[in-house]
């Protein structure tokens, strides 16, 4: 059984990420959950589109398909279809998945194939250096919103739950140990997993938004983000919660009928 | 008064002085920098239009089509994999004759994936429709922007086009750049005067089901138009010219050609790297010139014929790959077609793919080939990567 740092592909470090990115966390994540998995290698296959998540998969020790942008979904579909006996992972960001890959995204999770989808949720396009996606909070500074970010955003989580995934969660890089069990869960979890990471840019997006510091991004992250449960209980007492917020935690665990199980 | 300034914002400044009513892109590298200025540019106020942040390329070209039918000038850029992406629009956008001006900072296509530049990406949509046009450094690929408004709305041409830089060598670089004042482009380019358009009291419907009784003419009028955009650009270019004395009015242009017996033939902004290799080899004795293609579609075939009259052995250096084809590249095809009754000795031979550096000492070299008649192969390339 393969450890976390076999995982990795050491060939291909040092990595692209800037210093002070969250993807690296969600990489190690994966690759422990994956590991602790009991996973082998030589069944494992990463899919990714274009962004910075998606330089993710060049980074495993295991098959990779790196391919066109918002398309990860579609191409690891045919991956799963062919081979149902693969473990297919798919690392992907909130621009490719959610703008350019919207479509794939909805109807993934509707066929509920089985499959395990990480998202890098930096709230920007980062590898094109710093413009709006549908994940910037409103009124967030980018590139493309020099005065503020005025397009509703798109609640990445609740989307995979409407559209049928059959496990669901939200973490960020503060929450590590969280982020790896529920990778994990959403391993063990037959049909499509979504797993929402809000992940830290202090590069494209910190500098524009007063989060220069990874750190002051990761704490951001921390404050911003409340636990479902509690969410839930406080609208049930008729709480107002801060439309700053989000929640973190599990959204929704099922089983509903899946593509693409291992015969 | 020059200003010094990267070529993307070159661009982005003669966008706005065109004043597009909507700008719809998706980020895309090296496009980027034109889209941000002009994200930037609206939301100050000094560029009076709607900018779209669409979830794609495909929305971005979609949202496009739509504020044209409905009207207003309108402006997008991209590039390779981006295009690709925008291909099925792309076609359309042309059928419904539509004048949409868009930029495309040239880069490779995958896969495998690469962000550098060459020409494929404009290339591979050469029959869709679209009018191509290249500039070679950025006061050319500005000044192109203001000719290509006007041409695609010349109610004879009605045909969308791509005004071309090379990425990262011309889009992120910065040169000096004769920006023209607003006055001066109001007075050359009047607002949009759409022939057919959206209206409520005259309705109209684009992209319409063509059944086989009529597809077939709705091609030939596009092809029709595409021939009228010749003699169309040059009038266009000659009043530029007049204007602002900048001199853009040949399709192609030639450089030291007059008793040239070896040509390069080029387009974009290698032209600048052979012109001084032409230099150095003219100054050593060689007769050796360059003809510069600025519009590949339409394709000037009987001044391209003109230019090469009495030249001997041709090199067209390709940044492109027309892959199983007679020739390797996609310009040589047609250069050879334009001079074919003369029987020149005419080469296609294919370099700088991905970004890959195409230095002075390269084209000499080419050049030694096309003497030689060293058939179509590929420069620079790297033999020990190949099995």
């Amino acid at each position: 059984m393969p450890s976390v740092s076999e995982w990795y592909r050491a060939d291909r470090m040092p990595h692209i990420f800037c210093t002070g990115c969250g993807n690296g966390t969600v990489l190690n994540c994966t690759l422990q959950a994956a590991s602790d998995m009991g996973w082998e290698i030589d069944d494992t296959v990463f899919v990714s589109g274009i962004g910075c998540s998606s330089r993710a998969s060049g980074y495993t020790a295991a098959d990779s398909l790196h391919t066109t942008h918002g398309r990860a979904l579609a191409f690891a579909t045919g991956v799963k279809m062919a081979h149902p006996e693969f473990n297919v992972v798919v690392f992907t960001g909130d621009g490719d998945l959610s703008a350019i890959g919207g479509n794939h995204f909805i109807h993934a999770c509707r066929r509920n194939i089985d499959m395990t989808v990480i998202c890098m949720n930096n709230m920007i396009y980062g590898m094109t250096g710093g413009q709006g996606s549908p994940c910037t909070p409103r009124g967030a500074f980018s590139t493309t919103t020099p005065y503020g970010a005025q397009e509703p955003t798109f609640d990445l989580a609740e989307l995979a739950v409407a559209a049928g995934a059959n496990y669901v969660s939200r973490w960020t890089t503060y929450h590590v140990k969280q982020l790896t069990d529920s990778i994990k869960t959403g391993m063990e979890t037959p049909g499509l997993s979504f797993i929402e990471t809000m992940s830290q840019c202090p590069t494209s997006y910190g500098r524009k938004n007063k989060l220069r510091q990874p750190l002051d991004m990761i704490e951001y992250l921390r404050d911003h983000s409340i636990l479902i449960s509690k969410k839930r209980r406080l609208e049930a007492e008729g709480k107002v919660i801060p439309d700053t917020t989000f929640a973190v935690g599990e959204f929704v665990r099922r089983s509903r009928p899946v593509m693409g199980l291992k015969r | 008064m020059l200003q010094i300034t990267e070529g993307s914002h070159a661009v982005a400044e003669a966008v706005k002085l065109c004043r597009p009513q909507v700008v719809s892109a998706y980020p895309i590298t090296p496009q980027t920098h034109i889209v941000e200025r002009l994200a930037e540019m609206v939301a100050d106020g000094d560029l009076n239009g709607e900018y779209i942040c669409v979830e794609s390329e495909f929305s971005a070209l979609s949202s496009c089509v739509g504020a044209s039918a409905a009207g207003s000038r309108v402006y997008s850029a991209t590039t390779s994999q981006g295009l690709a992406f925008m291909a099925e629009v792309v076609f359309n956008a042309a059928g419904m004759r539509l004048p949409i001006v868009m930029t495309i900072a040239n880069r490779a296509l995958g896969a495998p994936l690469n962000i550098w530049n060459d020409q494929q990406d404009s290339i591979f949509l050469r029959d869709s429709g679209w009018m191509q046009i290249y500039g070679e450094d950025a006061q050319e690929a500005m000044d192109l922007h203001f000719i290509a408004y006007k041409l695609a709305e010349r109610h004879d041409v009605l045909l969308p086009c791509f005004v071309c830089l090379d990425g990262f060598i011309v889009s992120h670089t910065f040169e000096p750049v004769d920006i023209p004042s607003q006055k001066e482009i109001d007075e050359f380019l009047p607002a949009f005067n759409p022939l057919h358009r959206l209206d409520a009291k005259n309705p109209m419907s684009f992209g319409m089901y063509a059944t086989p009784d009529c597809y077939q003419e709705f091609r030939y009028e596009i092809n029709a138009a595409m021939i009228r955009a010749k003699a169309a650009y040059r009038e266009i270019a000659a009043e530029f010219k007049a204007k602002f004395g900048r001199d853009y009015t040949g399709l192609v242009e030639g450089y030291r050609l007059e008793d040239a017996e070896t040509a390069i033939v080029a387009m974009g902004s290698i032209c600048g790297t052979a012109k001084d290799a032409i230099d150095e080899m003219r100054d050593a004795g060689e007769k050796v010139g360059l003809l510069k293609i600025r519009s590949f579609r339409p394709f000037p075939s009987e001044e391209v014929r003109t230019a090469l009259k009495g030249v001997k052995n041709i090199a067209v250096i390709e940044k492109n790959i027309s892959i199983g084809s007679r020739m390797l590249g996609a310009v040589g095809l047609e250069v050879k077609d334009a001079v074919y009754k003369d029987s020149p000795n005419i080469f296609s031979y294919v370099g700088g793919l991905g970004g890959r550096d195409i230095r002075k000492r390269d084209i000499k070299q080419i050049v030694q080939w096309a003497k030689e008649g060293r058939n179509d192969c590929f420069f620079g390339l790297r033999e020990e990567l190949l099995k």
